[in-house]
């Protein structure tokens, strides 16, 4: 559909196997959202036609992101994605956390933004087109370009920030303060996926020929797995549990599409592998992660709290809820028979090849890879048992929930339970999903694919190093998770005052206001010298440089006229009463050398034969003294507050400055001429003809050049008008008498 | 006679600005009237002075001061009148409404007086 076509900005629709893939997810989980939101949000409570509008705007604006072929139209709906998700999570807005957490996460998603907006401009200048397919086309022929690593470097920092990757994930666990529906819709299964997809969109783009994007990806990815692994086990809030494992997976997944985006470069069958894990466990984790939300919410609906230290022994009472959450941590921790299993088992097997392989760069670090991933995932198992034993088993609490009749109500349990059944089904049969859906994706992101290539996926394949690598995992998570109290408290003690990047987000935006609350009150205190010091101060440097850059000085002396006697003896009286006046403490000594220096320009105009000016300048210097004495009936006596006249001191310098830039200005000017005047020689010999007068200047003034006096009139009305209103109008008399 | 009114005009805008950055309002009105001299006498000296006679066409007389730069000039003290003369009552009326003519003490709030 045309939008600007001048511009080559279209609203073309594209789909292939990667969007089909979002596109499910979006709809299918918003769905499912909207079902579990009616029976969630109280009717009577809620402002619900805005939480709705805010939903469906946000969906439209995800669907519009991962269908749109046109690089400005993704910006357009990724911007929008933003925003909505901005009100979203500010939907209590009377709640000082919501608007904290809604402007975080608008401020840094915004950012991210914009960087990609950028990466986007220098792409579509670099291949001429806005077309995605078109750079892909064409993106070999310009690689070499040292843009290029530029655009890279923006659409990472724009994916980055959407998908919360480190050190940008801090907006996530703040955004929990959204709604639970919103939380699991946007912050788990659509929007912080939308990086992922711009990732995974322009890996066609950039992975054929640079391994930094590779490299990069797959670092990011595996320090915030493992970031947001280790601060998922020291929370104790449900919910920022799950924000923090959200996080932690979206770095796999990202680790896993750096791993695969090799495929474009190198023809090796484990990088496809590596690919189809990563877009196997980007379902799968929607699928469970929109179920553990949906739990949650129900767990906080129905206790109260979300509070793992006040929750316990909820099993008994709501047993379906149990259920659902059982599949859904286990599948999050990687356990057989649900699909986070096969998703976990390729991702080690990736690592593991990674480790086997003679990876050119790569072959020193990719132990480490293989053991930082290793260990995410015992944490991940450690905190998905957390997530389920705490509230589930135990001891109910009953003195510490608000509600005693405790249930799983049905309505709110339909979407988790569709969910959890995809969790298992998928597990079980995952051919089913992931011929249909996830090798379509795979040949969209590698488009260079054997077309007739297959996943194969099966629960059982085998005694691989990575099946004892889940064993060994399970084996040490369940060891840490027993003992879990016991060294809980020992790592939130000791990381609870270390670095944070929250306080890196928090003192930047408090250095940043301070600074700008600082420069702008240094800049604009208020005093009208130091607004007047710095215009003179400007003026005098830029002549200076604009003059002896360009070597415009002119000092010949060929054009001078010749020097009277007279023009001596007027520059020295002018001399001294300029002086005299700059010392002048009196108002009455100032005024009386003021008219002084009146008379004097008046006899310079003489000297310099121009008649007329002389006789204006003469009545308007004689006008303005007594203008002058008339003002000093009603102003205080000059000098009393006055500050000493020092020889030296910063005013004098700036004065002398501009005086001599003047000097400098005027003397060489008038030296060089470009052209002779045209004008005055036409007004000389026309002035009797044409105008009728003999005085040229009277001439000039009303007759070739009457607009300019019609004007001054005006100026001298206006002025009149002016004083005569300040004068009489009095409009806050009224308040002055009353303060009094 | 061109480097003579280059010097004067120099020492003009010294002097006009020196006045314009103390802090008596009637001081700074001083200094604007002064660098407006300044600036006419630049308009006149850039012109070139002192080349012909005064443009009144006389007969007998041929070569002629530029009289461009002199209408200008006429324009501009009117002007620079005008404004001499508002700046003054404004002086006056703000003196009678903040009791001071000191410009550091005449700021948008009362509170960060120094």
């Amino acid at each position: 559909m045309k939008w600007i076509p001048d511009l080559g900005i279209n609203y073309v629709l594209r789909l292939d196997g990667l969007s089909l893939l979002f596109v499910l997810l979006i709809t299918g989980i918003g769905t499912l959202v909207t079902l579990y939101s009616i029976f969630y949000l109280s009717k009577k409570k809620e402002q619900l036609h805005y939480f709705y509008a805010y939903l469906a705007i946000f969906m439209t604006a995800m669907l519009g992101l991962v269908l749109s072929d046109n690089m400005m139209v993704l910006y357009l709906f990724w911007e929008m994605t933003s925003i909505s998700s901005f009100l979203l999570i500010g939907y209590w807005h009377k709640r000082e956390r919501s608007r904290y957490g809604a402007k975080k996460a608008l401020y840094i998603t915004v950012f991210g933004g914009l960087m990609m907006l950028g990466g986007m401009a220098i792409l579509s200048n670099l291949a001429g087109s806005f077309s995605i397919q078109t750079v892909i086309a064409r993106a070999a022929a310009f690689s070499d370009s040292p843009y290029f690593i530029l655009a890279m470097i923006f659409i990472m920092l724009g994916a980055f920030t959407k998908s919360a990757q480190f050190p940008f994930h801090i907006w996530l666990p703040d955004a929990m303060e959204a709604p639970t529906p919103i939380s699991a819709y946007l912050h788990s299964a659509t929007m912080v996926k939308a990086g992922l997809y711009l990732i995974a969109r322009m890996t066609p783009v950039f992975a054929p020929t640079h391994q930094s994007w590779s490299v990069t990806i797959m670092i990011v990815g595996l320090v915030t797995l493992f970031w947001g692994a280790f601060n998922a086990l020291k929370q104790v809030d449900l919910k920022a549990i799950l924000a923090y494992s959200t996080i932690s997976q979206l770095g796999l997944i990202m680790s896993l599409l750096g791993l695969g985006s090799n495929a474009l470069r190198e023809a090796n069958g484990f990088y496809v592998a590596a690919l189809a894990a990563a877009l196997l466990h980007l379902f799968n984790h929607a699928t469970f992660k929109g179920a553990l939300f949906m739990v949650v919410g129900i767990i906080d609906h129905e206790t109260g709290t979300r509070d793992i230290r006040r929750l316990g022994g909820l099993m008994n009472v709501m047993p379906l809820a149990a259920t659902l959450a059982f599949v859904g941590t286990f599948a999050m921790a990687g356990i057989p028979p649900f699909n986070g299993f096969i998703s976990k088992e390729m991702f080690l097997e990736s690592f593991v090849h990674l480790s086997s392989i003679d990876a050119p760069t790569l072959s020193t670090l990719s132990y480490i890879f293989l053991f930082v991933a290793w260990i995410a995932s015992v944490i991940t198992f450690v905190y998905s048992m957390i997530l389920f034993f705490r509230p589930f088993t135990g001891k109910q609490k009953p003195w510490l929930q608000p509600k005693r009749a405790t249930h799983t109500p049905l309505g709110m349990a339909f979407s988790p339970l569709v969910l959890i059944v995809l969790v298992i089904v998928s597990g079980l049969f995952p051919n089913l999903f992931a011929n249909r859906l996830i090798t379509p994706a795979i040949h969209s992101v590698k488009t260079t694919l054997n077309p007739s290539y297959e996943l194969h996926l099966a629960l059982w394949h085998g005694f691989t190093p990575a099946l004892w690598l889940t064993i060994a995992i399970i084996a040490v998570g369940t060891v840490l998770a027993v003992t879990y109290l016991k060294w809980k408290p020992a790592i939130q003690k000791r990381y609870r005052h270390t670095f944070a990047w929250n306080d890196v987000y928090n003192r930047g935006n408090y250095y940043f206001e301070k600074l700008s609350y600082r420069s702008m009150t240094t800049v604009m205190n208020g005093n009208l010298r130091f607004y007047l010091i710095i215009l003179f101060m400007t003026f005098i440097l830029m002549t200076l440089v604009g003059v002896l850059t360009t070597d415009s000085l002119d000092f010949s002396m060929i054009k001078l006229t010749k020097i009277d006697v007279l023009d001596v003896l007027i520059f020295i009286a002018t001399a001294i009463v300029l002086l005299a006046i700059m010392l002048s403490k009196a108002r009455l000594t100032s005024v009386i050398l003021l008219g002084a220096l009146g008379y004097l320009i008046a006899i310079m105009f003489m000297v310099a034969r121009a008649p007329d000016i002389a006789l204006t300048q003469l009545v308007v210097e004689t006008i303005s003294v007594i203008l002058y004495l008339l003002a000093f009936r009603f102003l205080p006596q000059i000098g009393k507050d006055e500050e000493k006249i020092t020889p030296f001191s910063w005013r004098l310098w700036i004065s002398l400055g501009v005086g001599f830039v003047m000097f400098m200005v005027v003397f060489s000017s008038f030296n060089t001429t470009f052209f002779d005047s045209v004008l005055s020689p036409y007004f000389i010999e026309n002035a009797y003809t044409l105008g009728g007068g003999k005085n040229v200047v009277n001439v000039t003034l009303v007759d070739f050049r009457g607009f300019d006096t019609f004007f001054e009139s005006a100026v001298l009305t206006i002025a009149a008008i002016c004083i005569y209103s300040l004068v009489r109008l009095r409009l806050n008399k009224g308040d002055k008498q009353h303060e009094e | 006679m061109e480097l003579l009114m280059s010097l004067l005009i120099g020492l003009m805008f010294t002097a006009g600005v020196y006045l314009i950055l103390s802090k008596n309002v009637l001081r700074i009105i001083i200094g604007t009237a002064i660098v407006s001299h300044g600036a006419n006498l630049t308009l006149l000296t850039i012109g070139g002075i002192k080349r012909g006679n005064a443009p009144i066409l006389l007969d007998g007389l041929t070569l002629f001061n530029d009289p461009i730069p002199q209408a200008l000039i006429l324009t501009a003290i009117v002007i620079g009148f005008a404004v001499t003369a508002l700046f003054l009552v404004v002086a006056y009326r703000a003196y009678q409404e903040n009791g001071t003519d000191m410009v550091n003490r005449t700021r948008g709030n009362d509170d960060d007086d120094d």
